[in-house]
């Protein structure tokens, strides 16, 4: 996907009926504040089709109870429907195996799980962890915690003006002292996509894993972890048009044998006594106590919403769009978006000359149209930029020119209160 | 226009966030104190000369939304020559005002009645109030700095 190429270069999209999709996501059809909902937020969370809704609705009404331990039907049923899900995950990334998905509560559980169980037992004194300028705060803190603790250090590759990464600066930060690299798939304030394959063959030449920040990918891109080789990744339903509170870790068979368990408790033993315990296998190594099961029923749920789409219409189509927003944001006096990567996803973040992106929110939201204002939790990008905070707006499949035309008009008006 | 949009930002607010009076350091002696909006990142340094216990001066320095920066500016226009008494018992009007726990017909409230269109958008106080927490820090002598979280 690149925002490049203008709108009528693209072949027209004919195999994916945006309308059609918008019908099955209940909240997008309201008023705020009497405007129809533009709601371009799908970067912080996603809405949920009616068939994820409905799916939990109908498994928390008829098959719950506790998994992996009751001898009743209803324990058989719940085990059956999560299990089910895990091997939904495995299809959906192409995973070679169910040991190697972990469900977590989030992207950021699944970071410190790596954090906490493969970077502590690997790190020593002056080894180092790589990251870059544009990683969310979840793929940073965590690696800073950890090294705090191990008296490691976090090397930092740079992007350039347009929020790329300088790939060539990454690959020189590779060294015998290199532990893990951890990076972003795509970036949530920028929208750029990274050269993944290039670092993780660039990493793996030098025998360094990676872990990817999968979270802003997921919902735009076809992943497959077998043939990106990556190591480790993560992320979240939430983001994906699934529930809050779950999200995945993949990772390679080897690498999660080798690690210690992240918590002790329920589900991750096989014999408990006071004098030794033995760990599980995987993957209820790495899930202890009784997890987020309706969530992950959720999950599976919105997996299967996503594998009866067209997935080439749809990345045509969300590219469409992005073009057309960048289009109409370029052509408004004052407006500078800040990311302008050659391969971009979803995410529009703009400044308005003299007005603060928490205006801009306000003002947004009174046309309708729901953004995001702050820093994303990105800190180490705004500083990148020497800007406070950007107005975000970032886009799913169900949005639509409509949504962008709201976007258009709402920003005009903006700027016409602080005229 | 929305109606509420326009009393949020009414022309006074729009004036004093494009030009804020006070928008400087005070030299020493004088009090000063951090506040910050970790949510949206305004950071705004609030100082403040107290002589013979009254405001003989009190600036701030800071990038912020039109409200925060509107807010702090107003505010320092208010309080020379009022006590840490009366400056306290001012804030607790502003506070009522913005939190819509009092309407803006307060006399005491004078200039800073523009700002109760903020009632009807509570994701904005805090960005009205960082300006007066910080300034109580900072006549307190307080060091740590202010958050609104």
């Amino acid at each position: 996907m690149t925002a490049s190429a203008t709108a009528a270069e693209r072949p027209t999209v004919t195999a994916f009926d945006p309308e059609a999709v918008r019908r099955d996501f209940p909240a997008l059809h309201q008023e705020i504040h009497g405007h129809p909902l533009a709601f371009l937020d799908n970067a912080a969370s996603s809405q949920r089709p009616r068939q994820v809704i409905e799916e939990i609705a109908r498994f928390d009404s008829n098959d719950y109870a506790n998994i992996h331990r009751g001898v009743h039907e209803l324990s058989q049923r719940a085990t059956a429907a999560y299990e089910g899900a895990r091997d939904k995950v495995v299809r959906f990334i192409n995973a070679n195996d169910r040991k190697e998905i972990i469900f977590t509560r989030g992207t950021t559980d699944s970071i410190n799980l790596v954090a906490s169980s493969f970077a502590r037992p690997v790190l020593n004194l002056g080894d180092e962890i790589i990251v870059t300028t544009m990683e969310h705060h979840s793929n940073i803190v965590p690696w800073q915690m950890i090294c705090r603790e191990r008296g490691a250090v976090i090397r930092v590759a740079p992007i350039n003006d347009r929020g790329e990464l300088e790939i060539e600066e990454f690959e020189k930060l590779l060294n015998p002292r290199t532990k893990l690299v951890a990076m972003v798939h795509v970036s949530n304030a920028l929208g750029t996509i990274n050269p993944v394959k290039r670092a993780i063959d660039a990493a793996h030449a030098k025998g360094v894993p990676v872990l990817l920040d999968g979270a802003q990918a997921i919902p735009h891109l076809r992943v497959d972890v077998q043939d990106l080789d990556v190591d480790f990744y993560a992320f979240s339903a939430h983001k994906m048009f699934g529930p809050t509170g779950v999200g995945v870790l993949y990772g390679k068979q080897a690498l999660l044998e080798s690690m210690p368990p992240y918590q002790g408790g329920g589900d991750m033993i096989s014999v408990v006594t006071f004098e030794k315990t033995f760990y599980n296998g995987l993957p209820a190594k790495f899930e202890a106590g009784t997890p987020n099961i309706t969530g992950v029923v959720g999950l599976g749920a919105a997996i299967d919403y996503l594998e009866q789409l067209d997935w080439g219409a749809v990345t045509a189509y969300e590219a469409d769009l992005l073009d057309y927003g960048t289009e109409l944001l370029e052509k408004i006096p004052g407006v500078k978006i800040i990311g302008t990567a050659e391969e971009k996803a979803s995410v529009l973040s703009f400044l308005i000359d003299g007005i603060h992106p928490h205006d801009v929110g306000t003002i947004l939201d009174r046309n309708g149209v729901a953004v995001r204002a702050g820093h994303h939790c990105a800190q180490p990008v705004m500083q990148r930029f020497s800007i406070p905070a950007t107005t975000r707006a970032s886009l799913a499949f169900y949005n639509n020119r409509d949504d962008i035309d709201a976007l258009d008009r709402a920003i005009r008006n903006t700027i016409e209160v602080f005229s | 226009m929305n109606e509420e949009l326009r009393d949020l930002y009414q022309d006074v607010i729009i004036e004093h966030s494009k030009r804020p009076r006070n928008n400087r350091a005070l030299e020493a002696p004088a009090n000063s104190a951090q506040g910050y909006n970790p949510l949206c990142g305004d950071q705004v340094k609030i100082y403040v000369r107290m002589d013979d216990g009254k405001v003989a001066d009190v600036a701030f320095e800071g990038a912020g939304c039109a409200i925060s920066t509107a807010s702090a500016s107003v505010m320092t226009e208010t309080l020379k020559g009022m006590s840490a008494d009366e400056a306290e018992a001012l804030f607790t009007s502003f506070h009522d005002l913005v939190t819509g726990a009092a309407g803006p017909d307060d006399e005491d409230l004078g200039k800073l009645a523009v700002f109760g269109g903020v009632s009807e958008f509570p994701a904005r106080v805090k960005c009205a109030t960082l300006c007066w927490h910080t300034l109580r820090a900072a006549i307190a002598g307080q060091e740590d700095p202010v958050t609104t979280e």
